[in-house]
């Protein structure tokens, strides 16, 4: 009977504690109103104006500024999400200083800049910043990171027009971070959703990234990262991560990356990481991996892409293990005849071996690359021969006894049913 | 018109009366039930049904048309003594074997998708496309057969010739088109293959069906050229005329024969 008292004591203490924080944080913040008819009208003045600490609140209304200079660690707050234009003439918020909060925003208007980066926010060597909720609408770039450390990047919708790709930036960009969270982001119409570079141990996840005129995301030399939860449709060319080790991505669906140079996600020279219960769906090109080394590819969903995976002859020693392919044009292509990669206990849907001992796992190896995959890799308009009797027929003949297609490329495991997880 | 109109009737009801027809029918009704069964989605169904209309359809139909010509040539030739134009009786026979063949087809794929729902699901015109042509198929390779056969009095020739046909056109030609795509592998082919799928009736019929379902594969580079010709309107309408081409020629040619002939 002694822990509801001393619930209460738990209680008490905290709230008291609590309060007299709050005292003492009211006492040391101001809160700066800004309207169009408030003596402080423009959220430049206000900054000029603030502490170290306060809280600017803009109440609805159309600001008209740009190059917005914040070197003091304070919140600017909007209401309704006030409107900030820069009238396509430059970057609108440049923030210096570490411990700056911005949100409830609407930043719109940026502009082009060939000679600058301009931003909807830029945030330069700055640490702890939180941009969250805000709406950036034709912003050169969106949220610009740079030499920064642990900051987060929350619920922010990022939408660009700009049909060119050489007239818009990145949603958001990072460059030389380290520590951040970029979660809950709505992404679209930019060049690349998502672009990483030089960014260690960060968390992307639960991110939408659609409709970018390049990549849904791209990284490079960025170690150490986790990406989860995101969703990457409809890009012009998909996903491209490159030159990065020690990367954890599970849970993302990449789907309906559709275009002659498109792909779901592309390897360039990504080592010892990990690619788990991921769904590539409707994608020209599932995976492609080139260069790659030890990535361990396990549970992920391959279900009605052209070529599931296109993994080149430079890859060495990655592990496809229990993932399904179903309903794939092409399941696996590679461009050599040695394969220095293990396929194992994958669920095939072409598999059409059988289990004697009903242990669940095929009796007889299967090979995912068929005859007609490398006919098509050596002479492409040869794909216009897909599915006909003819290379029904040859695909038969090779599997019966293969002499052209990779000897090692073979899963010994083959599983009957689809694997759930 | 009179006359073809009564022929018709009569050869229609004839082969709908004959045991094979309805054995197509019962092939394809199986078949399908059995496809979508174990594929269980509809647009697998029609993948795996594409490839068994592509090849069974021409290869039935050629079949039927020779045994058909063949054994209806006593009923022919007792009809050419009657006052009934020549064009009526070919042309007649013809329509009544080649619209119930297609009609055995068409029923026997299409009630299977009907149960499993195929109007309230996307797939419905991939679906159709697929019925649409391989009826068309069915009037192409009667035709043939018809023509191969008025030109072989021989029925074991005439029917060794038309199975060659249905080979060359099933199977060679794309071992062909293959060998063709191997040796010049240096120039850029693409148009060589767009034309070499046109000229063929089942290559034909294969490419535009796959450009609806297999999108994404021939979405990669090359196959962009593909998609640029057979996914346009003109594309699609050029496939369709070749196709007609395909029933016109043969059943001209038959009928010129016809009227030469000395029975």
């Amino acid at each position: 009977m002694q822990t509801p008292i001393r619930n209460y004591i738990t209680l008490f203490i905290f709230t008291g504690v609590y309060s007299f924080g709050s005292v003492l944080f009211l006492a040391n913040a101001n809160e700066i109103k800004v309207c169009p008819q408030c003596s402080i009208s423009t959220v430049t003045q206000a900054v000029l104006a603030a502490k170290k600490g306060d809280v600017i609140v803009v109440q609805k209304g159309i600001y008209k500024e740009r190059n917005i200079v914040i070197d003091k660690s304070i919140t600017i707050s909007g209401e309704n999400f006030p409107v900030i234009d820069g009238e396509n003439k430059g970057q609108i918020f440049l923030i210096k200083s570490d411990n700056v909060t911005i949100n409830g925003l609407q930043i719109q208007n940026v502009g082009n800049s060939y000679v600058e980066d301009w931003a909807g926010i830029k945030l330069f060597n700055v640490k702890n910043c939180l941009i969250e909720n805000n709406k950036l609408l034709n912003t050169f770039f969106g949220i610009y990171l740079a030499k920064s450390e642990s900051c987060t990047i929350r619920g922010n919708e990022v939408k660009g027009t700009s049909k060119n790709e050489i007239e818009t930036g990145n949603a958001i960009h990072l460059w030389y971070c380290k520590k951040m969270l970029i979660e809950n982001n709505h992404l679209t119409g930019h060049r690349d959703g998502i672009y990483f570079e030089f960014v260690t141990e960060s968390k992307i996840f639960n991110n939408v990234s659609t409709k970018q005129i390049r990549y849904g995301m791209h990284f490079m030399f960025s170690h150490y990262n986790e990406y989860f939860h995101n969703q990457f449709t409809d890009n012009d060319a998909g996903v491209a991560v490159m030159y990065s080790d020690h990367i954890y991505m599970h849970e993302n669906t990449f789907s309906d990356n559709w275009s002659p140079v498109s792909n779901g996600i592309l390897l360039k020279e990504i080592s010892d990481s990990k690619i788990e219960k991921n769904i590539f769906q409707h994608n020209t090109i599932g995976v492609y991996a080139e260069g790659c080394d030890r990535i361990e590819i396990k549970n992920n969903d391959f279900t009605k892409n052209g070529w599931a995976v296109k993994i080149l002859g430079d890859c060495n020693d990655n592990r496809f293990e229990e993932n399904n392919f179903t309903a794939n044009t092409f399941d696996v292509v590679t461009n050599s005849s040695l394969s220095h990669n293990l396929f194992e206990k994958n669920f095939w849907s072409e598999y059409a071996g059988y289990d004697l001992d009903k242990n669940g796992v095929g009796d007889v190896p299967f090979r995912p690359v068929k005859l007609f995959t490398y006919i098509v890799e050596q002479t492409p308009p040869a794909i216009i021969l897909l599915r006909s009797l003819f290379i029904d027929l040859l695909n038969l003949a090779e599997k019966v006894t293969p002499v052209i297609t990779p000897e090692t490329l073979v899963d010994n495991n083959p599983m009957m049913k689809e694997i759930k997880w | 018109m009179q006359g073809i109109i009564k022929i018709f009737k009569y050869s229609f009801y004839d082969v709908l009366r004959s045991r094979w027809t309805v054995l197509y029918f019962l092939f394809f009704l199986i078949s399908t039930f059995a496809l979508l069964y174990f594929s269980g989605n509809m647009s697998k169904g029609i993948v795996s049904l594409m490839n068994v209309t592509l090849t069974i359809t021409p290869l039935i139909s050629t079949i039927f048309g020779v045994m058909h010509y063949y054994n209806s040539r006593e009923f022919m030739e007792l009809l050419l003594s009657q006052p009934i134009k020549r064009s009526n009786i070919f042309i007649g026979q013809y329509l009544g074997l080649a619209i119930s063949l297609s009609l055995s087809f068409v029923a026997g794929t299409f009630i299977p998708f009907l149960t499993y729902g195929i109007f309230v699901s996307p797939e419905v015109w991939d679906f159709s496309l697929l019925i649409f042509t391989g009826a068309l198929l069915s009037f192409i390779f009667v035709a043939l057969a018809f023509l191969i056969s008025i030109l072989n009095e021989n029925r074991i020739k005439g029917f060794g010739i038309a199975i060659l046909m249905w080979l060359c056109m099933a199977v060679i030609y794309d071992g062909l088109i293959l060998m063709v795509f191997v040796t010049f592998n240096d120039y850029p082919l693409e148009k060589a293959a767009v034309i070499m799928t046109t000229l063929n009736p089942i290559d034909l019929s294969r490419v535009m069906i796959l450009l609806k379902l297999d999108i994404s594969a021939l979405m990669g580079y090359t196959a962009a050229v593909f998609n640029q010709f057979f996914g346009t309107t003109s594309g699609m309408i050029i496939s369709l005329l070749s196709l007609s081409v395909w029933v016109v020629l043969p059943i001209v040619l038959f009928n010129s024969f016809a009227k030469r002939k000395d029975f």
